[in-house]
């Protein structure tokens, strides 16, 4: 029969998915509840709790009052602001100019484009180019290669030949030119798959932690994924300038670096979610 | 319209697109500078470079830096193996993961419990591996969650962070709760543009659901399927370089030193910057070809593969 299937195999069915969404979401659970929880339960639960008694947000504050956790998610919300935004600035510019089958060095420049997704110079490479450009200890370091990428490019300049010839020769005709019709016409109609480069993009510089250790030598410029190494997988002590100052619990202090770098990508992540099926399916299926 | 135009000149083309080419000017500078520019570093993989020479004063050394590669030399064999026994689990093990869940997840009725399913279980894919390992090492770690409750309980203790033996197994394991989730949504894709007459006429000449399976939806994705495998071949002597580097410290050279991390170690921290660019060109070398290989292979079996046939 093709109906439902048998009560068995339902149940089966259920405990997997169960378990499977249960070890995801118990770590945040228990992530989240450590760092709201206080003294007096982390030390009788032994070190974490799994729902916080008395819920505080002493570890916070003690975090941002401590100025470096403050500095990092500043220097990491700029890194992906701008570097998010410059991508899709680029990439789009770049998809639009490869978009007219016919133009002036289309092919050529499709080719040089699409050959990149074949290579990768690696490390020492990357790092010899980072230094001759003088990039060392700059922020551009860590944002100026991660702008364009082959794949990108690809799958936004798709959606552009997609968009009916009419509409942009009618724009021209009316005296639009390239900028405008890119701006007005093409991203407009393409919202979908450039929100989803831009968030994917977002979160790759917001979580990038290596090309930092690589091109940054002072500390200062550490950015948050440097500092939650640090304290939280390296589990260096976490401690306060000020004398006299009652310190929440190492956990807690832990726990709530961890969630301070969770909270941008659960932000984007109900946009993600809702342009997955549209943008990422489409562009790698065709990709 | 377009098509009784007469041929344009070569002059009056780039006059007629010059703003459409001006548009994409700073995606081809910085596609030319950060994805060929790197290649010509790779010079130094001839050169006896040091970083307080320049790149161009640095001697040639021909092919010497190359030795390492050829001549039994024990760490670059040990990251060599340890690369193919990580990546030879990630594609024996981690590999269906996906899918199975796709499967699992298609043939749930509800689609509002799908989504929602779903929606958990893309969420590690989002998160930095620094994020994933200091979840890992809280939850598993001799310290951590696990350990704590059970040392209340009286149940025995986990000792996997840190545990050299076990390190293999730790990596798959942080691979599968990150990206398998994620893995699903290529398979459901391919799944959902089948076209649901063909289930239909599988069930009207009496077979099940196991049928269906085995006749619709896995030829359904076979495509799919190779052309992941052809991309994870092609990516064989490349696992994740941020993942171990965060973990190397504890666990020892021995068992997590990897071809990615060895360049590492060995050139950047280490000062072989000769020898490390040979490794990682010739790393690169081998990629390519394999991916290209791979998709010959794809070709002969009547796949489309990567790319088209040429």
């Amino acid at each position: 029969m093709v109906t439902k299937p048998g009560l068995a195999i339902r149940g089966v069915k259920g405990i997997v998915l169960v378990l499977c969404c249960a070890v995801v979401v118990l770590p945040f659970i228990a992530v989240i509840s450590t760092s709201l929880a206080d003294q007096e339960q982390i030390t009788r639960a032994g070190g974490y709790v799994l729902w916080p008694a008395n819920p505080s947000f002493d570890a916070y504050a003690a975090i941002f009052r401590g100025g470096v956790v403050t500095r990092v998610t500043l220097v990491s919300i700029g890194i992906t602001l701008v570097g998010s935004g410059l991508s899709v600035a680029v990439v789009s510019m770049l998809a639009y100019s490869l978009s007219r089958q016919g133009s002036f060095g289309h092919r050529p420049i499709l080719f040089l484009v699409l050959f990149t997704m074949l290579f990768n110079a690696g490390i020492i490479p990357n790092y010899l180019l980072i230094k001759q450009l003088g990039l060392i200890d700059s922020y551009w370091a860590l944002i100026l290669p991660g702008l364009t990428s082959a794949f990108q490019i690809i799958i936004v300049r798709a959606f552009f030949m997609e968009v009916p010839r009419e509409i942009v020769d009618a724009a021209r005709i009316d005296g639009a030119n390239e900028l405008q019709i890119l701006t007005r016409i093409m991203l407009p109609l393409s919202k979908a798959v450039i929100a989803v480069v831009a968030l994917f993009n977002a979160v790759a510089y917001w979580s990038a932690f290596f090309n930092a250790v690589l091109y940054l030598n002072s500390t200062e410029k550490w950015p948050l994924q440097l500092v939650l190494r640090t304290y939280v997988v390296d589990n260096a002590q976490i401690g306060t300038d000020l004398p006299g100052e009652v310190v929440p619990p190492q956990q807690s202090l832990q726990m709530a670096i961890l969630v301070v770098s969770l909270i941008p990508i659960c932000l984007v992540y109900p946009f993600l979610q809702k342009h997955f099926a549209k943008g990422v399916v489409i562009g790698a299926v065709k990709g | 319209m377009a098509d009784v135009k007469p041929r344009l000149g070569l002059w009056q083309r780039l006059r007629r697109d010059r703003f459409l080419l001006l548009l994409g000017l700073p995606g081809v500078a910085l596609v030319v500078l950060f994805h060929y520019g790197p290649l010509l570093g790779n010079v130094i993989a001839f050169k006896d470079y040091q970083p307080y020479l320049s790149i161009w004063e640095a001697p040639w050394v021909g092919f010497a830096n190359f030795e390492v590669i050829v001549n039994g030399d024990p760490q670059f064999l040990n990251a060599l193996k340890n690369t193919l026994i990580i990546s030879f689990l990630q594609i024996i093990v981690v590999f269906p993961i996906p899918i199975g869940i796709a499967l699992l997840l298609n043939s749930l009725l509800s689609e509002r419990l799908k989504r929602v399913v779903q929606s958990v279980l893309y969420l590690p894919h989002f998160m930095s591996w620094v994020i994933v390992v200091a979840l890992f090492q809280h939850m598993l770690g001799n310290a951590g969650i696990y350990n704590n409750w059970a040392r209340v309980q009286d149940l025995p203790l986990l000792h996997i962070i840190g545990d050299p033996d076990l390190f293999f197994t730790l990596i798959t394991a942080q691979v599968i709760w990150k990206d398998a989730g994620w893995g699903t949504i290529i398979f459901l894709a391919a799944i959902s543009r089948v076209d649901t007459e063909l289930f239909e006429a599988v069930a009207v000449d009496g077979g099940g659901r196991m049928r269906q399976l085995w006749h619709v939806t896995l030829p359904a994705i076979r495509s799919v399927i190779i052309l992941l495998l052809i991309l994870k071949l092609g990516d064989v002597l490349t696992v994740g370089f941020e993942q171990i580097i965060l973990q190397q410290g504890p666990v020892g050279l021995d068992n997590s030193e990897v071809l990615d991390t060895y360049v590492y170690n060995h050139g950047v921290v280490g000062g072989n910057w000769g020898v490390s660019a040979a490794v990682g060109l010739v790393k690169g070398l081998v990629g390519a070809v394999l991916v290209l290989g791979a998709n010959k292979v794809a070709h002969l079996f009547g796949e489309r593969g990567l790319y088209a046939r040429w």
